[in-house]
């Protein structure tokens, strides 16, 4: 750990800084006012966690080191549920640990970040190598019908921005949100530059409280989400996992079941516009477009870039939100006359690739270029693919 | 892939419960509107333990603003349900963590877990001993009544050994656990156990509990006239309040080890483990942001 | 032990006759209230409430000693004690206390034996 000189606000270490994904990582949640990490160490993402435990205490948070990543993912929802802004990190057999009060905090709609580093899987799998294999289970892990937001970050300096984004986008939507990064772009060291305070804007959460009197805790206020309120302000409210009426109470119904489900849902789904952001490159008159994410997309810039000035027509989509996916921008792409493929260059065997397919409904060929994981693929793999593609 | 989805009906049930009671009894002050009568079995202790609590708010005076009950699932962990305090009804075992991490973003909060013997030492067994020895500033009040009474009437850790339960229909062939040596080894800071029987005592140890410094862990032995009662032929639930009467004595001096409780065997009670110990909150402020403070 | 004089700090001391409140759409007929009053207040009625359970009823007026047992036994809030009457020791009372056994041995006796005449 380097030391850093004492700068004017402590959260922010404003200037040109060398460090790795996942230290960016850190440092964006910082910058954000994450007051609160529970952490268990997992290769890649340990060093989050270590950067943490050196910046809370320095801005007034506090880390805490729990037996397991069931305990953490508890812990973060309790922090939440307190008032602070919390987050934890960990990779795939941690993600899998954490499936069920993920699901804890979407029925809760406890605000919170999951900063998941992908590594090669299954099971302990690869742990100092990359893999994309999370990203379903990102989507699907924990069991019933909820949605999440899901971000992927292809550098470090997007993963200081993404999350610090991340934190606002939880409280607007009052979901947990996860950072999609891999072990690549977590152990890469790059130049990083963390803006001054300026530039970032308000990083506060809302002052203004609901009245006390006929408080309703979940009826749904704006964009169908219900106002934030915690623990302590005097609310008595209850919160359950049970499903629960619009003032909290269980009730084990149907009717209930779908009042309340579908709002969970909707939140996401029906302001999939706002949350989405897309990266294209030469899209508009491209006959393949690679769909890519995290640091895939590093190596399909390369491959789009070596087409084109070969004269062939091949375009890049980067997801930077993979969840909610970007499904009318992949369907409108697939009804225009030009396109004849979709390539979906991951490191897994196929899963982005599956939506891809789906929202193109057959219009368009949709080909696969999965690599296993362990390695980033290299711009001589992907190229025949996507020739082969143009054809 | 269907787009739309079904549009909402403006049919949110009403709630439940006895609407126009409220108030009747001197306590409800402590209770949400319309959620009474609760849901446990008539005779069951975990309604007695819950009142002890409620009288325990009452008589030790705590802010309701500033207090927070989490629980866990199963009969014990509707309790938190009924209260009119801020409530959490978490995940299967994790009510410790959830109340780790409400504790730690708001140090001036005082939370109380609410929990039952299965919950809290099978699924959140880790949790409760890493709590203990953190000291987390945190009450655990632990309902034994010996089974997984929600779920139908399941052994457990606790169940003693030749118990009859639903899984174990010809006597439980496991040794269960103690609960307040497991506590008391674990580092907690104030260890009790009591008979739902003894009322007074129960009240004063939550509020002892809840005032001390550090983790608070009080052990509640309960019947359970659905499922362990009735399935080990123990008669109804008078019948095993009688049986504590006669049989629970206060042991105090006796060190935790030599507390256990076998099938119908004699109760040891009392306050075993009352030690002044810093927190987890004062170690944090003093060795650690101190130390981060400098550089 | 019966008192044969008034107590030198009678003056001290009160009598607390108590009240029992019963709030019978609130019972579960565990009957521990019944059981575990240590003066016998209580005995079951025979009428049930909208669930079906028993709840208790008084059975002699003006035994109640507001010690407020049945209150912290009862799992559903559905019995509490308030002070009827609070009035200083007469030695009417002290001539006719009745000796309060922990099972009540005594009580059962002497209604036997008013029983037998």
């Amino acid at each position: 750990m380097r030391a850093k000189t004492r700068r004017a606000d402590p959260k922010l270490l404003t200037g040109t800084h060398f460090m790795n994904g996942d230290e960016a990582c850190a440092e964006g949640a910082v910058a954000a006012g994450c007051s609160f990490f529970a952490g268990y160490p997992i290769t890649p993402a340990t060093e989050v966690a270590e950067r943490m435990s050196l910046r809370l205490p320095q801005v007034g948070g506090v880390y805490i080191q729990m037996e397991d990543e069931l305990a953490s993912m508890a812990a973060v929802v309790g922090a939440s549920c307190a008032g602070a802004r919390a987050m934890t990190a960990t990779s795939g057999p941690g993600f899998s640990l954490m499936m069920e009060n993920i699901g804890l905090a979407a029925m809760l709609e406890a605000p919170c970040v999951l900063v998941n580093i992908m590594r090669g899987g299954p099971s302990t799998g690869l742990p100092t190598l990359v893999g994309q294999q999370d990203v379903m289970q990102a989507r699907w892990g924990s069991h019933g019908d909820y949605e999440v937001i899901a971000l992927s970050p292809e550098s470090p300096q997007e993963a200081f921005e993404l999350t610090l984004e991340a934190f606002d986008l939880a409280d607007k939507y009052r979901t947990p949100v996860m950072i999609l990064s891999d072990e690549v772009v977590g152990h890469m060291t790059e130049k990083v530059v963390i803006p001054p305070p300026e530039a970032i804007g308000g990083r506060s959460r809302r002052k203004r409280k609901p009245g006390k009197r006929g408080f309703v805790p979940f009826a749904p206020g704006e964009n169908e989400v219900p106002p934030l309120v915690f623990a302590g302000e005097g609310y008595h409210l209850h919160a359950t996992g049970l499903t629960h009426d619009d003032h909290g109470y269980p009730v084990i119904t149907p009717d209930a079941q779908e009042r309340l489900v579908q709002r969970l849902v909707r939140k996401i789904r029906d302001h999939t516009e706002e949350i989405l952001r897309t990266e294209e490159l030469y899209i508009e008159d491209a006959e393949v477009v690679v769909v890519s994410y995290g640091c895939s997309a590093r190596t399909t810039r390369e491959v789009v870039e070596r087409c084109r000035q070969r004269g062939l027509k091949v375009g890049m989509l980067r997801l930077i939100t993979v969840w909610p996916f970007a499904e009318d921008r992949i369907r409108r792409l697939a009804e225009s006359e030009r396109l004849k493929a979709f390539v979906v260059a991951e490191i897994n065997s196929g899963q982005i690739a599956y939506e891809v397919e789906r929202c193109a409904q057959g219009s368009v060929n949709t080909v696969l270029a999965g690599f296993m994981g362990g390695r980033i693929f290299t711009p001589e793999e992907l190229l025949p693919i996507v020739e082969a593609a143009l054809k | 892939m269907i787009r739309k989805l079904v549009s909402q009906q403006n049919t949110a049930p009403e709630r439940s419960g006895w609407q126009s009671g409220h108030g009747d009894h001197p306590l409800d002050r402590f209770l949400k509107e319309g959620r009474i009568p609760h849901i446990w079995c008539s005779g069951c202790g975990i309604g007695i333990a819950f009142t002890a609590f409620v009288r325990a708010l009452d008589k030790g005076q705590f802010d309701t603003d500033g207090t927070s009950v989490v629980s866990g699932i199963g009969c014990s962990g509707r309790a938190a349900g009924y209260l009119n305090l801020d409530t959490y009804h978490t995940t299967h075992g994790r009510a410790i963590p959830f109340a780790t991490g409400l504790k730690l973003a708001k140090p001036e909060l005082k939370v109380v877990v609410f929990s039952g013997d299965g919950d809290l030492f099978a699924i959140g067994g880790n949790h409760i001993i890493h709590a203990a020895r953190r000291n987390i500033d945190i009450t655990v009040i632990c309902i034994n009544n010996f089974n997984y009474g929600m779920t139908g009437g399941q052994g457990g850790p606790t169940t003693p050994l030749e118990a009859r339960t639903t899984t174990t229909p010809y006597g439980c062939a496991e040794h269960p656990f103690n609960l307040i040596y497991m506590a008391k080894a674990a580092g907690a800071a104030y260890v009790a156990r009591w008979t739902v029987l003894h009322t007074y005592e129960m009240r004063d140890a939550m509020i002892e509990g809840m005032n001390k410094r550090g983790f608070s862990f009080i052990e509640i032995v309960s019947p359970c006239p659905t499922g362990y009662a009735r399935r080990n032929k123990l008669g109804s639930t008078l019948d095993l309040m009688r049986f504590y009467r006669d049989n629970s004595y206060l042991a105090e001096e006796l060190d935790p080890e030599n507390t256990a409780l076998p099938f119908q065997g004699r109760v040891a009670v009392g306050k075993f483990v009352d030690k002044e110990k810093p927190t987890f909150m004062d170690m944090w402020d003093g060795c650690v942001v101190s130390k981060a403070r400098k550089r | 032990m019966d008192f044969w004089r008034v107590p030198l700090d009678a003056d001290k001391h009160e009598v607390v006759i108590g009240k029992v409140n019963i709030i019978a759409y609130r019972c579960k007929g565990c009957k521990y209230c019944i059981e575990f009053c240590p003066n016998d207040v209580l005995e079951e009625s025979d009428e049930f409430n909208e669930k079906g359970y028993y709840p208790p009823r008084v059975k002699h007026e003006g035994r109640c000693i507001n010690c407020s047992f049945c209150e912290t036994i009862c799992p559903e809030f559905a019995i509490y004690c308030t002070v009827a009457e609070r009035r200083p020791i007469q030695p009417d009372d002290v001539i006719h206390i009745e000796k309060i056994s922990r099972r009540l041995k005594h009580l059962r006796r002497s209604e036997a034996g008013e029983a037998a005449g």
